[in-house]
This record gives C-alpha cells, sequence and structure tokens, in this order.
C-alpha cells in the first residue's frame, strides 16, 4: 500500500504527520520524497546510513569528431547544449532525454553518469527511512524522487512524504499512491493552497482525506470546503505549544504523548478503508 | 535597473509571504512580484487587481496521430520519462523534449506548445505586482519565474521604482535557482527548528554559490531560543547578516485571516514596529551597494 501525504502549502505539518504515522503503525516504509529540503530525517535522527549515489546520463561531446553542425543544439529542447568555436554542455539545465546522441550525424555523443543527488536509507525504531537528498544547486528534482520511489516496497506500507506545491515533483510523488493525505492549517494560505492541491488529486482519480492542524488558529473556510467538497477530515492536531517545541527539538510528538499513537493508528485503519472503497 | 530583493526559506511555511506583505506595506515604493508560480499566496494579502494576463507557453507536449501509429513501440523504448504508451501520451510526464518525434519511424508524433501557466500584470493598494500561476503538474516553474522577475523590472522601469521586492517558493530547485541567480540580495527567513535550520543551512549554501549577499530572519523566535542562538551562531560563522528575529504571536494569523498586511492589521504592533528597523537595515545595504 502506497500512501502519500502532501500539502500544497509548505510547513503545514506533512513530515510530523508522515513521522508520527509510521511510527505508531511499526514496520512501515517512510520514503522522504522532498529531495530539496528532506525533513524526515531531522526527526528520526539515523545513525548509520546506507548511501548510495544518484546520477543522469549526461552528454560528453568527442571533440575530435564533432564537426560543429549544431544538429544536437539545434534538437535540445532544454538549450543545454550550446555549439560555438567548441561544443558546450551546460549539465545543469540538461534533461537527460537522450535526444542529442540519438540525432549526432557523426557519432561524437556518448552519454555519461553525472551524480545530482544521493539516496540515503536507514532504520530507525520500526521504520525503514529512504530519504533522497538533491545535490544544492541542482535545479531537476524528479531523478532523485524517482530514486527513492523505486524503493517502495509493494507488499509492506509505504508513507511517502511529498515536497510542497502542486508542480511536477509534486504529481511525481503522488502518481501510483493508493490514497492521498492532505496536511493542511485552518487559514487562508492553507486554504487556498488546499484547494489548489484538490483540484490536482480530483484528477489524478486517488481517494484522498484531509488531516487538519494546528486546529484553534484562524478560521472555518477549510472545514466549511471540506464538508462542501465530501472530503472527509480524518484527524484534527490541535495548535498545542507543547507539540511545537518537540517538533523544533526534532521529536516526533507520539513518542512524548503516547495517546496519540493510538489516533494515527486510527487514521491509518481509516485511510486503509477508504483506499479500499476508492474512497 | 532596480534592486531584487528576494524573500526565501528553504524549508515552507515558515513565513516568507506574511513577511514580503508587510515589508511591501512599509516601503510604499516597490514592485512586488510572487515568484512561489506553483503555489502563490500574496495576492490573498495583497488582493491585486489584474491588468494583463498572458498565456504562459515555453515547452511541448507530444501528440501521437492516432491514424497513422501503428503502435510499434519504438516511442516508448526510447523516452526516458516514461510519458508515452501509444497511441496515449501522459502530459504530465511528458517533458516535451521532441525524441518520440524524431524517431518515430510513421512521423505519427508531433511536438504541440502547451500552455504551462499565466503571467500576471497587477496592481496592488501598495503599487505594481508581477505574478503566475503555473498549471497543476508543470515542470517549468523556472522559466515562468524568469518571467515574473522580467515584468517586474519592466513594471519598476515603467513607474519610476528603484526595488522589486520577491516572494520566493521554498525548497532549492529549478523556481528557487531561477528566483536567486542574480539578485542584490536574499532573505532568508527561517524559524527555530530543526528542520529549520537544515533547510536554512543548504539554501544559504544555495544563495554563496550564486554570490547572493544574504540576511536571515528568525521567525517564531521563542519557540526555542537555543535553536534561535544557534541559528545567529550559524550566522556569524558564515558571515551571514542577521537581520533580527521576531516571536510567535497569534496576530500574524489574525492579520491573514483579515486579508491584511500586518503593519495595516496594527501599525502600532511591536512586530510592526521591528519588521521596520529591519527594513531601514534592508534598504540601507541596498542602497549602500
Amino acid at each position: 500500500m502506497i500512501i502519500a501525504v502532501a500539502s500544497g502549502k509548505g510547513g503545514t505539518g506533512k513530515t510530523t504527520v508522515a513521522v508520527n504515522m509510521a511510527l505508531s503503525i511499526g514496520d512501515a516504509n517512510l520514503l522522504d520524497c522532498d529531495v530539496e529540503e528532506p525533513n524526515a530525517h531531522t526527526l528520526l535522527h539515523p545513525e548509520s546510513l546506507n548511501t548510495e549515489s544518484v546520477t543522469v546520463p549526461m552528454p560528453m561531446i568527442d571533440t575530435d569528431r564533432c564537426t560543429l553542425c549544431a544538429m544536437c543544439a539545434d534538437f535540445c529542447e532544454f538549450n543545454a547544449i550550446f555549439i560555438g568555436k567548441k561544443p558546450l554542455v551546460y549539465p545543469e539545465i540538461c534533461h537527460s532525454c537522450g535526444g542529442c546522441f540519438l540525432v549526432c550525424p557523426e557519432g561524437a555523443i556518448e552519454e555519461v553518469a553525472r551524480e545530482v543527488g544521493k539516496l540515503h536509507r536507514t532504520n530507525r525504531d520500526s521504520v525503514h527511512l529512504v530519504y533522497g537528498e538533491l545535490h544544492v544547486g541542482e535545479p531537476i528534482a524528479i531523478p532523485v524522487i524517482k530514486a527513492v520511489k523505486n524503493e517502495i516496497d509493494r507488499k509492506k506500507i509505504n508513507i511517502l512524504d511529498a515536497p510542497p506545491g502542486t508542480a511536477c515533483p509534486v504529481i511525481e510523488t503522488m502518481q501510483d499512491s493508493d490514497f492521498v493525505v492532505l496536511v493542511t492549517e485552518p487559514t487562508p494560505f492553507g486554504f487556498h493552497d488546499l484547494s489548489m492541491t484538490v483540484d490536482v488529486i480530483q484528477e489524478l482519480d486517488i481517494p484522498h482525506g484531509v488531516v487538519l492542524n494546528r486546529v484553534g488558529v484562524g478560521n472555518d473556510e477549510v472545514k466549511e470546503f471540506c464538508n462542501a467538497k465530501g472530503i472527509p477530515i480524518l484527524l484534527e492536531i490541535p495548535f498545542d505549544r507543547k507539540i511545537a517545541e518537540l517538533y523544533s527539538n526534532g521529536v516526533p510528538f507520539v513518542q512524548e504523548m503516547p495517546d496519540w499513537r493510538e489516533r494515527f493508528q486510527q487514521l491509518f485503519e481509516v485511510i486503509k478503508e477508504l483506499s479500499q472503497n476508492g474512497r | 535597473m532596480a534592486v531584487e530583493i528576494a524573500i526565501i526559506s528553504g524549508k515552507g511555511g515558515t513565513g516568507k509571504t506574511t513577511i514580503a506583505a508587510a515589508f511591501t506595506a512599509i516601503s510604499h515604493n516597490l514592485v512586488t512580484a510572487d515568484c512561489d508560480v506553483d503555489a502563490p499566496d500574496l495576492h490573498i494579502l495583497l488582493q491585486p487587481e489584474t491588468k494583463k494576463t498572458a498565456e504562459f507557453q515555453s515547452s511541448k507536449v507530444a501528440l501521437i496521430n492516432p491514424e497513422t501509429c501503428t503502435e510499434c513501440g519504438l516511442c516508448e523504448e526510447k523516452c526516458r520519462f516514461e510519458a508515452i504508451h501509444p497511441p496515449r501520451v501522459n502530459a504530465i510526464s511528458c517533458e516535451g523534449c521532441g525524441v518520440c518525434a524524431y524517431i518515430c519511424p510513421e512521423k505519427a508524433i508531433e511536438m504541440k506548445p502547451r500552455t504551462s501557466g499565466f503571467l500576471y500584470e497587477s496592481m496592488t493598494r501598495f503599487g505594481p505586482m508581477s505574478h503566475a500561476k503555473l498549471l497543476p503538474g508543470e515542470g517549468n516553474s523556472g522559466k515562468l519565474v524568469t518571467e515574473v522577475r522580467r515584468q517586474a523590472q519592466e513594471l519598476a522601469r515603467s513607474n519610476d521604482q528603484d526595488i522589486t521586492l520577491i516572494d520566493g517558493s521554498p525548497g532549492i530547485g529549478c523556481p528557487v535557482i531561477a528566483t536567486v541567480s542574480g539578485i542584490k540580495l536574499g532573505v532568508i527567513v527561517t524559524e527555530p527548528t530543526l528542520s529549520g535550520i537544515h533547510d536554512m543551512e543548504r539554501v544559504m549554501t544555495l544563495l554563496e554559490r550564486f554570490r547572493v549577499h544574504t540576511m536571515v530572519l528568525v521567525n517564531k523566535c521563542d519557540l526555542n531560543s537555543e535553536n534561535t542562538q544557534r541559528i545567529e551562531q550559524i550566522c556569524a560563522k558564515n558571515g551571514v547578516e542577521f537581520l533580527g528575529k521576531i516571536p510567535f504571536d497569534s496576530i500574524m494569523t489574525e492579520s491573514m485571516v483579515a486579508a491584511k498586511t500586518l503593519p495595516e492589521f496594527d501599525p502600532n504592533h511591536m512586530i510592526t514596529h521591528s519588521l521596520k528597523s529591519m527594513w531601514d537595515k534592508i534598504t540601507e545595504f541596498v542602497s549602500s551597494e
């Protein structure tokens, strides 16, 4: 089973929900797909990591064979190759489509592996944590997200912590999920970004529900929206200074407030049921 | 050319937009640009009146002609993005590279321009605003950010403004790189949590790599004063200016619910005053250069 935790707006509590749920249900895979700013490990404090390199293919042009015909540069939709007095490749903007390699009439282009990030695996309590880390300065996160998603074990429960927003990294994370948990807060920003994300999920046709975090601040817009749209509110987490302080110190709050463990277990049961019913 | 200042954070939800809106209200003499094209929120507080809307087209998407497609599967084999399953195309995964159209032996694939979002030129009660909306699932956020910045600079020129204030997006990827390349000053808004610190350090490295002068502002500083101190130490160690800190206060959410910037909602609030003195520091820096 694959459960994606997403939000639209950043900082609403995705990682908090993903980590606390994983700890509460036990024996889960937690896959942090927010590879630009992964945070699950700042709550789980892994001691040792099994680390792998994430690479993408990049063109390397043999200047002896290259006739500067510029067919590769003309083909490249991303302007990653420039042909002047000699060929120039801009690795960061290359999308690794392989087109230049295909069009080169001289066979002067070879593809070489280029590292764009790291993949880390670790075990903490009963949780198997996998997280990706895009190298600072690299613009394209998708290959690292794909590497994290490759670690999905269909036989187990997989919780995917998604990046914020609704752009391609988020869709990449949510695609093929059995259920999406939308974490939001009862504020105008939270509401606005939630409604945007709901549009996307309804288009992808994935069963979904809302976890409302920091209940007590803001207004009722989110609840009214969920009621009107028939989106179930699966769990409410109150605005509680203790929870915020524990988070600030990197402590998942189910560890200090054990009655919440049961609530996250119930949350998981509801998710299971809703995903089986196709909502 | 107007000086460009961007508010960024690495981690989401640290208060970028609330603070960018407050600075806009304090300054009264700038162009505002919302470069969080993926989940823009600044318009909720600034309530712009849109003067011009432009379709943003920068990439293409594969379109298969089912009449001529023989479903030979060559395109599926060569597509690196798992986007093509003849006779169907998954538009969300398609990057528009054109490899499928190139290798198709039947010439059954055409690359069509796709609309990835909209660019808006607007006016708010504080001045001109440049903003945009990327359509869900689109991948060209960097190019759209560049368009928002370009339009903001034009607005600054035609309105005789010296500063463009940019509200950035979370993360360190494509849209953030497009936001910070070539700007004068990056203000990182962070929070005193372990994740806030982790994400701040990554975005700090990014700004350093792009040789952008950096200042750090800690929001909700009283949530964990030890971590706030740690942030001050990290700044000192990295030669980054510590701009200031503001405590947690429900007035931030209250003003958001009222769809107002904090300086409008409570002009005499302590946080309004500290934001004013931070804005003074910022303008002092940009005018001294």
